[in-house]
């Protein structure tokens, strides 16, 4: 189990650092320079010599290979220079974001898996039944409806009915808990009503298949109550999938929800990424790209590792 | 209507189960009766879809929801009437006093629970034993089922026992709470025949030991006349007839029965030139009339057989549901099987047959495969070192025109990579493959492509090698339009057309889809896709061990004439020894990876020299009680070693009765023991 852990974490070097060069070489291909945006992109009438000079500050104006390797040696050092448009370091502008995305994610996951597993289970169980036929329309609804359109729904729902619109600025939950969910627990539910939709889908065909193999036959056979049958036997086989796709979907979440944090006015990681873009900011576009892949490899990981933990059949060495 | 005895242990009486469909309502059991007696052993016997399984599964109450349900008729275990029980009395029951084996040792086991925990289980759900009593009980049950290291073993999961031992395990389970009753569904179908053989061995004394009755549900006729003591034979949802198995087998009162008894194979009589069959298939059953089920095939039917026929008491405690059956009495002294009338057209050809076998002896090799090796390298990870699974390793042997050579042996012996080898879809890792003379290595691009309607293949499984999107009569014409020997589509219609009709298939079919076929049509438009080019040679691997016994003979029948009509050549790969007795001209018997014996039919089925070959032999059951009986039980111990560990010397010595010392020292090499007869060991 350790050689193996050892293994995966080695082999994470050589996947970022590939991402690390394609995302670099991927936005330079693209058209656009922050500096004459930043400079001249109100109109403004700045002299070539003082864009040349910004330039020059930002070392934009040095070969490609020499900011290559200025990005490569950043990113082993872990410093990751400071953003094109605000000036400020770049570990900074996420460092102050990432914690809400995260609470946004964690929230969303729960919530999802709250009500997706005990929903999949028993629409499995008791298939083409009212429960099933009620949780297909809902997750479809679901998988259908866009999240940043729910939240706006759910926040003229929330004006309209109480009058009461959540708050706009972000407090942190270790200094108001309250204010705090009362502002997150609305852009939680959007997404993790749909995030929610996919696991149930996926434990409900799950709960399905497992209930009609042949050790779920020999547990009845040998007179267990019907519960003991699902709860130890079926259950843990069932689940197993799911665990794929609730660590996928929230290594998605991670990486900021572009729309979804407009709507609900957050200032998160989707918001800063947004942003980056339109000002071709390169330094916070490279290092929002490598958090979001650290984020997917970790979530990898630990799901692979789960699953040598749950499934005997796995074997790690 | 079964007589009442008052020691029955269960009775089924009148028994319907009915299952629901969206198409429709399906009678899959139909009126059945039978009882068995404490420490009785009875078999179940019938094809698929005959009803048997669904009938145990109605005793346990453990009938698919919601569609399936008991629609007639009572159950009755130990005086109480299980049908209408409440579900709890009767959960309380499954397990304890009726414990069930089923058919597939590999899934029948939760994958993620250790086995102990699943033996333990109702041990402490049904006699609320503690912990360490459940576990004492657990090591004491595994050892009684025969496997080492029992505390050990009870902290591993299903994955890491072979199948065998998951079936050891399984009968563990059934036989933890001391049942009365163990209903056993098809226990050793998946097995090879050596461990199938340790299976009902084990089964058999340990349900005698305790006490137990025994409820053997097959297909296998041979299995039903070495273990059973009572036989109950179903068809179509009913059940035919009744009887003790010596009754049955010598002679039976019902015409299935007895075309069942003549359509298989068998290792204890002389070989037929054909076999018998049962022609037609079973019926549909949702279109079952209210006549005989049988009728159709039935060489007996008349007006009358158009009316039910029921199940009537015959003299001797005998059953059977056959208006003729009076006509199907068999004189004192005789056996079925025995019977000229079964003999007329089945004629025994012993001598003609040797004639026909010396006959191209002489003649050139169509195929020569020579010293052929096949290693396949696994690897576990990325980064650890690959295992090397020894698959094929040094075999050789020829065929010739128009021959049959058969390949037999257990799972994992090599013999389907030997035949895929043959067809170059495996690259060899060492030999050489010859066709006609030419080694298929050096040849060019396009001789390969020549060679390849030269050599064609039937595959085992006829539901699987048949794609479901195309037309039957496209996935005949498709190889004939790829290498254009047919010009225009009418020569293409006419060609398939033609090609069904040799199969036994009507011209029509070209317009259906397979899953629109039984398992016996798919099968034969398997063989038509193979005769489109007229080959020279056919690999057929396992053609009809997928196949119900009555089509299987059906089957087999028409392979053996395509071959006298158009002298081809097949390589048959088989596990099932009788089947390849009664088609193989010269066999090959493998055990993993190496030849062990070659030698012409008659030769290697009469005087086998190679304990291996002859452990296979003495495990296959033969369906004659009376023979069973008198047949010395030497099941070969062990299980065979996995292919990923390397075997010194010879790869058989793990289980072979005669080994010694030496017989790890080398691999023994095949030598000609007698004219034509090789064996590879060193203590002949």
């Amino acid at each position: 189990m350790g050689a193996y852990l050892l293994k995966r974490l080695l082999l994470v070097i050589p996947t970022l650092l590939g991402v690390a060069v394609l995302v670099f070489f991927m936005l330079r291909v693209v058209p656009g320079d922050v500096i004459e945006l930043k400079l001249r992109g109100d109109g403004g009438n700045v002299s070539a010599q003082v864009v040349a000079q910004e330039r020059e500050r930002l070392g934009l104006n040095r070969p490609l290979y020499v900011q290559l390797g200025y990005w490569l040696k950043g990113l082993v050092t872990l410093d990751f220079g400071i953003s094109y448009w605000t000036n400020r370091p770049v570990v900074e502008e996420i460092g102050i974001r990432v914690g809400l995305t995260l609470q946004v994610a964690i929230m969303s996951a729960v919530i999802a898996v709250l009500f997706a597993i005990p929903l999949g289970v028993l629409a499995g169980l008791y298939r083409n039944s009212w429960i099933d036929y009620c949780l297909r329309v809902v997750t479809i609804a679901g998988l259908a409806v866009p999240s940043f359109w729910l939240g706006m729904m759910i926040v003229l729902g929330l004006l309209s009915l109480f009058s009461w619109s959540p708050p706009v600025t972000y407090t942190p939950f270790y200094v108001d808990p309250i204010a705090n969910l009362s502002q997150l627990i609305w852009p939680a539910l959007a997404v993790g009503y749909r995030y929610s939709a996919v696991v149930a889908r996926l434990v409900r065909s799950s709960v399905i298949e497992v209930m009609s193999e042949d050790y779920i036959r020999t547990a009845r056979a040998k007179g267990l109550f019907e519960r003991t049958v699902v709860i130890r036997h079926a259950l843990g086989n069932a689940l197993l999938p799911a665990l794929t796709v609730v660590g996928l979907e929230f290594a998605f979440l991670l990486g900021g929800l572009v729309v979804t944090e407009q709507v609900f006015n957050l200032n998160g990681i989707g918001r800063l990424f947004v942003d980056a873009v339109a000002h071709h900011d390169f330094n916070l576009l490279q290092a929002l790209v490598m958090l979001i892949a650290v984020m997917f490899i970790a979530i990898n990981l630990l799901v692979d590792l789960l699953y040598g933990v749950l499934d005997p059949r796995i074997l790690y060495k | 209507m079964t007589s009442k005895r008052c020691t029955d242990l269960l009775s089924v009486r009148d028994l319907s189960v009915e299952f629901r469909t969206e198409r429709g309502a399906i009678e899959a059991v139909r009126r059945v009766s039978w009882a068995i007696a404490p420490g009785e052993m009875l078999a179940i016997v019938g094809e698929s879809g005959s009803g048997k399984s669904v009938s145990a599964l109605a005793i346990m109450g453990l009938l698919a929801k919601p569609a399936g349900r008991i629609s007639n008729g009572q159950i009755v275990f130990d005086g109480q009437t299980l049908t209408g029980m409440a579900e709890r009395d009767l959960r309380a029951l499954r397990g304890r006093d009726i414990a069930m084996i089923f058919q597939e040792p590999m899934s029948s086991l939760n994958p993620i629970l250790t086995i102990g925990r699943q033996i333990m289980e109702p041990l402490r759900l049904h006699l609320k034993m503690s912990v360490e009593q459940a576990q004492a009980r657990a090591i004491e049950l595994l050892t009684l089922v025969g496997i080492s290291d029992p505390e050990q073993r009870l902290k591993q999961y299903p994955h890491n026992f072979s199948g065998g031992m998951r079936q050891r395990v399984m009968i563990a389970i059934g036989l933890s709470c001391n049942p009365k009753l163990l209903i056993a569904d098809e226990p050793t179908t998946a097995l090879d025949v050596t461990i199938q053989a340790q299976i009902l061995e084990l089964m058999k004394s340990l349900t005698e030991r305790l006490g137990i009755a025994l409820v053997l549900i097959t297909h296998n006729l041979g299995i039903v006349a070495r273990y059973a003591q009572r036989v109950v034979v179903m068809y179509a949802g009913s059940a035919v007839e009744q009887g003790t198995a010596t009754q049955i087998f010598a002679n039976s009162r019902h015409p299935y029965t007895r075309g069942l008894l003549r359509s298989v194979p068998r290792l204890d009589l002389p070989r037929a030139r054909q076999l018998e069959t049962i022609e037609g298939q079973p019926p549909d059953m949702r279109q079952l009339g209210d006549g005989c089920a049988f009728a159709p095939r039935c060489a007996y039917r008349t007006e009358i057989c158009a009316l039910a026929p029921q199940l009537v008491a015959l003299p001797e405690n005998r059953f059977s549901a056959c208006h003729h059956e009076a006509q199907l009495k068999v004189p004192e002294g005789q056996s079925v099987a025995a019977l000229a009338e079964f003999q007329s057209d089945a004629t025994c050809v012993q001598s003609g047959d040797q004639a026909d076998i010396a006959k191209n002896s002489g003649s050139a090799a169509l195929l020569t495969v020579d010293s052929l090796t096949k290693h396949f390298k696994v690897k576990a990870g990325m980064f650890s070192q690959p295992a090397v699974v020894r698959a094929v390793q040094d075999v050789s042997f020829s065929i010739q025109a128009g021959r049959t050579l058969g390949l037999v042996g257990e799972s994992g012996c090599g013999k389907t990579t030997i035949g895929r080898m043959i067809l170059q879809l495996e690259q060899l890792s060492a030999g050489r493959v010859l066709f006609e003379g030419e080694d298929l290595a050096l040849a060019s691009g396009a001789q390969i492509q020549a060679l390849r309607t030269q050599i064609q293949v039937i595959f085992q499984d006829p539901y699987s090698s048949l794609n479901p999107r195309i037309k039957v009569g496209d996935l005949i014409a498709e190889p004939l339009k790829v290498y254009k020997k047919t010009t225009t589509p009418q020569a293409t219609r006419e060609r398939v057309q033609q090609l069904l009709v040799q199969v036994g298939l009507l011209p029509e079919m070209a317009q259906r889809y397979a899953h629109q076929l039984s398992g016996g049509q798919r099968q034969r438009v398997g063989i038509a896709r193979a005769l489109a080019f007229e080959p020279k040679l056919i690999v057929c691997d396992e053609p009809v061990s997928a196949l119900d016994v009555s089509i299987q003979g059906q089957i087999i029948n028409l392979l053996d004439e395509l071959q006298r009509q158009k002298n081809i050549a097949y390589l048959f790969i088989a596990h099932d020894l009788a089947v390849v007795r009664h088609l193989a001209h010269r066999v090959v018997v493998m055990y993993l990876g190496r030849v062990m014996e070659v030698a012409d039919r008659d030769d290697l089925y009469g005087h086998a020299l190679h304990p291996y070959t002859m452990s296979l032999l003495e495990a296959v059951p033969v369906p004659d009680p009376n023979l069973e009986r008198q047949r010395l039980r030497k099941t070969i111990v062990g299980e065979i070693p996995s292919p990923l560990r390397r075997v010194a010397g010879c790869v058989f010595h793990t289980r072979c009765p005669r080994a010694s010392a030496e017989c790890q020292e080398s691999v023994p090499e095949l030598r000609e023991i007698r004219p034509g007869h090789f064996a590879a060991c060193i203590k002949l």
